[in-house]
């Protein structure tokens, strides 16, 4: 069987075969084995293949559901996971030499449903350490490559699940975004990536990076089967009280397409500017132009805060993150250093060693604007100019029904090339950041290549407007008809 | 020798009653049990977990701070203090900070019959750290271990202003926030099992317009104690003052061997405790109808009560005001007075006998085996001079002991108490026949000669009747009677 015949499948198609007998999950997993095998060397997308237990759980599936032919939405779906979500009886690192070694006994909300829906979770992917950067070469255990350029980073920090579903590692993936971290690595690696409205999703065993911004979202190679996992993963949960009381997501809520063309599409003039690169807005330009023939209406608007969100991110989200990560403190799990040396020594060791470069500048700097004295003039400003930024979006949304923008300003870059200076690995998620900040819905899609590499289109809707955003998002997939990657991966393509 | 000033005010934790922990559903029930046996991914703080809160435990506090007449604040909001400590999984203790549950209250309580007014500054909700559990030999080879069956446990902190002006005022004002929180059902306020918990600041001054040094005093674990530990540590700062030294702000801790306070090791330095609203836990608006809900659980407060049984049942004040302080006491005392509608007499037996058997065995009254017919059952019989009331003190043990009636004790004990007169008159007119030089005696005159013949008849019933019986039936007798 050569998996490259269902680089173009969806779920649905899947499921199709497994009805005609024609495919069973188990040998569609061994597939993906196969492939992990033939390819993650090269590209390291994952951190744990969960090879026996994924197999004896397709084998079970098949025996439970034999002779029917009706499946639970992902049934026999094999499904990577980012690193950051807590499995049951599988290690979870959080791309941190800390939590090495950590094995959760519980699972997240989202795995349970998963499981609950007949996935298959066939291992955990790389990350940048907790979450924590934009090219996954924050990695305590290495970088993963870009799929398309193994010289180039696949985005971050969700970048083991973007690079995963690109390679076909895996049909989907779950990764969690922050401030972009589900979005820019699918942009990246030329997916689809969605970043719910805060509290569509539950967050309960999605370890914390920054509370306020954290959601688990899908990674997938169609509009699809993005919705299929929404689908499965969304609505409340009593263990998350930031979750909102909503039931799951349904693909019937979604507007019928001839309901788009009446859509109106605001460009923020702020995503359009010098900082973005020509090669980039060449090609989203082209799409919207398209769009425009098909009856859709463009309209300018303004998203004045675009500028301060970034700064004000980079208060809230590590002020969080300080306090979340204040656990690993080698006491009850993880990493223990030093100790028997006293208590002070042990968490000194235990932090000094566990934690990598990017991990400790944000503790440092989201200690600091916690500190009585700098509180004021760092966390609650940082605060307050969320509050303009969601405010941007909300009058936005007075005058268009959704916001198309570029998903990063750049391409994907040469693994190296921004580590040196953090702030311009930052600037990677300046166009996702403000959607975060703001809580709102946002999808990126692949929306064609230049020089080899994809270019990713962001949609942001209103808060729990996923329904317009994944209209829109199938009808630009329906309208490129774009090829899903297969890309050819060996040593000879790294120059 | 000048004047001392002395101010105090307290910090107050009292574990809630709840069944399940603050943010997770583990049992509150940890005495005794095994460590680590009543935790789970949340009160472990566990990566991933989170906290969901416990909306009784909510309630409870807004119950405490309402009972302390506080102003309630609209919003509940969860603030996170950071710091370390291995107790502490989270790395931060979710708590309260510039929005508590309750502020501006007031304490009323009395001291030696002076009525005292506490402010209460305010009172929040916020979780339970684990504990240290220390093995081996000494401190120095001890292996630590962590039991978070404690972790996560609701509790409720109440801090005064720094009203109290010595002691005695602090040790009643604690003895007073306890007697609440146990009549409103919201903690068990036990210090010696740690589920109340108190913390004081103290200073002394030679002069009412200088502010003194404020010193907090820990570890105090029981009422005793925290008034020994204010009495040195009042002691300790007024001789450095005299000796023209000033006292360091600082933190102490009362070494109960040794009986003074010490200097606490580490932790000196000012901490940051980086307070910030926990983004896990949304701010809860309280809506009025809960608040009135609330309110109108909180039973009859112990000064209440105390003002109504010296009007209902005109009691002396000192009498009213023990019995008040314990809900199931005064409780106890009412249903009494209910069959047996001697106030003062019934007061006077529980604030005496009643008291000595449940301290003798350290228990309250709910525990005892007496009921409240039980104890009017014996009262009675006293009344109708059945028995003596040193004879319904022994009775009264031996009730408490097995859980018998009155009647039932003196039947298994054999004391064949003599039910009527008339078996009583038979052994007095024996009495008045055996000693006609004592009854020749009293006739002309001798007081001493009656207490004599009281003094047979009792030795001929083995004290089975009631002196007061015998003495009216011997001077009817002698009066030439019938
Ligand atoms: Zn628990």
């Amino acid at each position: 069987m050569n998996l490259e015949e269902f680089r173009n499948f969806t779920i649905r198609d899947y499921h199709a075969l497994f009805a005609r007998g024609e495919l069973s999950p188990s040998v569609l997993l061994e597939a993906f084995f196969r492939r992990i095998e033939e390819v993650d060397p090269l590209l390291h997308a994952f951190l744990f293949v969960n090879r026996e237990n994924a197999l004896e759980r397709a084998r079970r599936l098949e025996k439970e559901w034999k002779g029917r032919d009706l499946y639970p939405p992902l049934w026999g779906i094999p499904v990577a996971v980012k690193d950051n979500i807590c499995t049951l009886g599988i290690p979870t690192t959080c791309g941190s030499k800390i939590l090495e070694g950590f094995i959760p006994p519980y699972n997240a909300t989202v795995i349970e449903r998963l499981e609950r829906a007949g996935a298959i979770i066939i291992g955990k992917t790389n990350m940048d350490e907790f979450a924590m950067g934009s090219s996954t070469e924050n990695s305590a255990f290495g970088p993963t490559r870009n799929p398309f350029d193994l010289n180039r980073v696949p985005g971050g920090s969700s970048g083991g699940s973007a690079a995963a579903v690109a390679a076909f590692e895996a049909p989907v993936a779950l990764g969690s975004d922050t401030g972009g971290s589900v979005r820019q690595p699918a942009a990246f690696c030329g997916i689809v990536g969605l970043r719910p409205t805060y509290g569509r999703v539950s967050r309960y065993g999605l370890v914390s990076f920054a509370s306020s911004l954290d959601q688990i979202g899908p990674m997938t190679r169609t509009v699809e089967d993005a919705i299929t996992l929404f689908e499965v993963i969304s609505g409340k949960d009593e263990r998350d009280s930031t979750c909102a009381p909503y039931p799951p997501f349904s693909r019937e809520e979604i507007p019928p397409q001839e309901d788009i063309r009446t859509m109106k599409i605001g460009l923020p003039r702020e995503y359009f500017s010098e900082g973005v690169d020509p090669r980039m807005v060449k090609v989203i330009t082209a799409v919207l132009r398209e769009l425009e023939k098909e009856g859709l209406e463009l309209i300018e608007v303004s998203l004045p805060h675009t500028n301060y969100a970034l700064e004000a991110y980079y208060i809230v989200a590590p002020s969080e993150a300080s306090s979340n990560l204040a656990r690993y403190d080698g006491v009850l799990y993880g990493m223990r250093k030093g100790g028997d040396r006293g208590l002070q020594d042990m968490y000194f060791q235990t932090r000094s060693s566990g934690f990598g470069p990017e991990v400790k500048r944000r503790i440092l700097l989201g200690t600091y604007s916690l500190s009585s004295g700098y509180y004021d003039a760092y966390y609650l400003k940082g605060m307050k100019v969320r509050t303009l930024v969601r405010r941007d979006f909300e009058e936005a949304f007075a005058t268009c029904h959704l916001l198309v923008t570029p998903v990063s300003p750049v391409f994907p870059f040469f693994l190296g090339e921004r580590t040196k200076s953090p702030y311009e690995m930052y600037l990677a998620d300046v166009f996702t950041i403000p959607s975060a900040m703001a809580g709102v819905p946002s999808i990126a899609m692949n929306c064609g290549y230049e020089d080899g590499l994809p270019v990713g289109m962001q949609i942001i809707a209103g808060p729990f407007q996923e329904r317009v955003l994944f209209a829109l998002a199938r009808f630009v997939e329906q309208m490129l008809s774009l090829p899903l990657p297969f890309p050819e991966i060996g040593p000879e393509r790294r120059t | 020798m000048e004047n001392i000033y002395v101010t105090i005010g307290l910090e107050v934790h009292c574990q809630l009653l709840t069944r399940a922990k603050m943010f997770c559903r583990c049992s509150t029930d940890y005495i005794g049990k095994t460590p680590n046996t009543l935790v789970c991914p949340v009160c472990m703080g566990l990566p991933g977990a989170l906290p969901v809160l416990n909306r009784k435990a909510l309630e409870l506090a807004i119950k405490t701070a309402l009972a302390l007449q506080c102003e309630i604040l609209p919003e509940v909001v969860f603030h996170r203090k950071n710091y370390f400590y291995p107790d502490l999984p989270k790395g931060y203790q979710i708590s309260q900070y510039d929005f508590p549950i309750g502020v501006r209250g007031v304490l009323e309580f009395t001291l030696q019959g002076v009525k005292k007014r506490v402010r209460i500054r305010r009172v929040h909700v916020e979780e339970d750290a684990g504990k240290l559990v220390h093995e081996g030999p000494d401190l120095r080879g001890a292996v630590s271990g962590v039991d978070f069956n404690r972790a996560g446990i609701p509790l409720v902190e109440i801090v005064t202003e720094p009203d109290l002006h010595s002691p005695e005022e602090a040790k009643e004002c604690l003895v007073m926030l306890r007697s609440i929180v146990r009549y409103l059902g919201v903690s068990d306020g036990n210090m010696e099992e740690g589920s109340l918990r108190c913390d004081a600041n103290v200073s002394v001054s030679l002069s009412p317009e200088m502010p003194g040094t404020k010193v907090e005093i820990k570890n105090m674990n029981s009422f005793r104690s925290v008034f020994r530990a204010l009495s040195y540590e009042v002691e300790r700062q007024t001789e450095l003052l005299r000796a023209g030294k000033t006292p360091v702000q600082e933190t102490r801790h009362w070494d109960e061997v040794r009986q003074v306070t010490v200097p606490s090791r580490g932790k000196e330095e000012a901490e940051d405790y980086r307070y910030f609203p926990d983004p896990d836990l949304l701010p809860f608006c309280i809506p009025p109808e809960m608040l009135q809900e609330i309110q109108a659980t909180i039973p009859e407060l112990p000064l209440q009560k105390k003002e109504r049984f010296m009007r209902e049942y005109e009691l002396p004040e000192p009498e009213a005001y023990i019995l008040a302080q314990d809900r199931d006491l005064a409780e106890f005392f009412e249903a009494c007075v209910r069959e047996f509608p001697s106030p003062r007499a019934v007061c006077n037996f529980i604030l005496t006998e009643v008291l000595k058997n449940l301290n003798s065995l350290n228990i309250g009254i709910r525990e005892s085996k007496v009921t409240p017919s039980m104890l009017a059952e014996l009262l009675k019989m006293v009344e109708r001079r059945e028995i003596g009331i040193s004879l319904a003190k022994g009775i009264f043990e031996e009730m408490f002991r097995t859980g018998m009636g009155a009647r039932d004790v003196m039947l298994k004990k054999g004391i064949s108490f003599l039910t009527s007169e008339r078996d009583l008159e038979k052994v007095v007119r024996e009495v008045i026949e055996k000693n006609p030089q004592s009854v020749a005696d009293y006739l002309r005159g001798k007081e001493k000669a009656l207490h004599f013949l009281i003094g047979q008849v009792m030795r001929a019933t083995k004290g089975q009747a009631s002196p007061e019986v015998v003495k009216n039936l011997l001077l009817r007798e002698l009066s030439g009677g019938e």
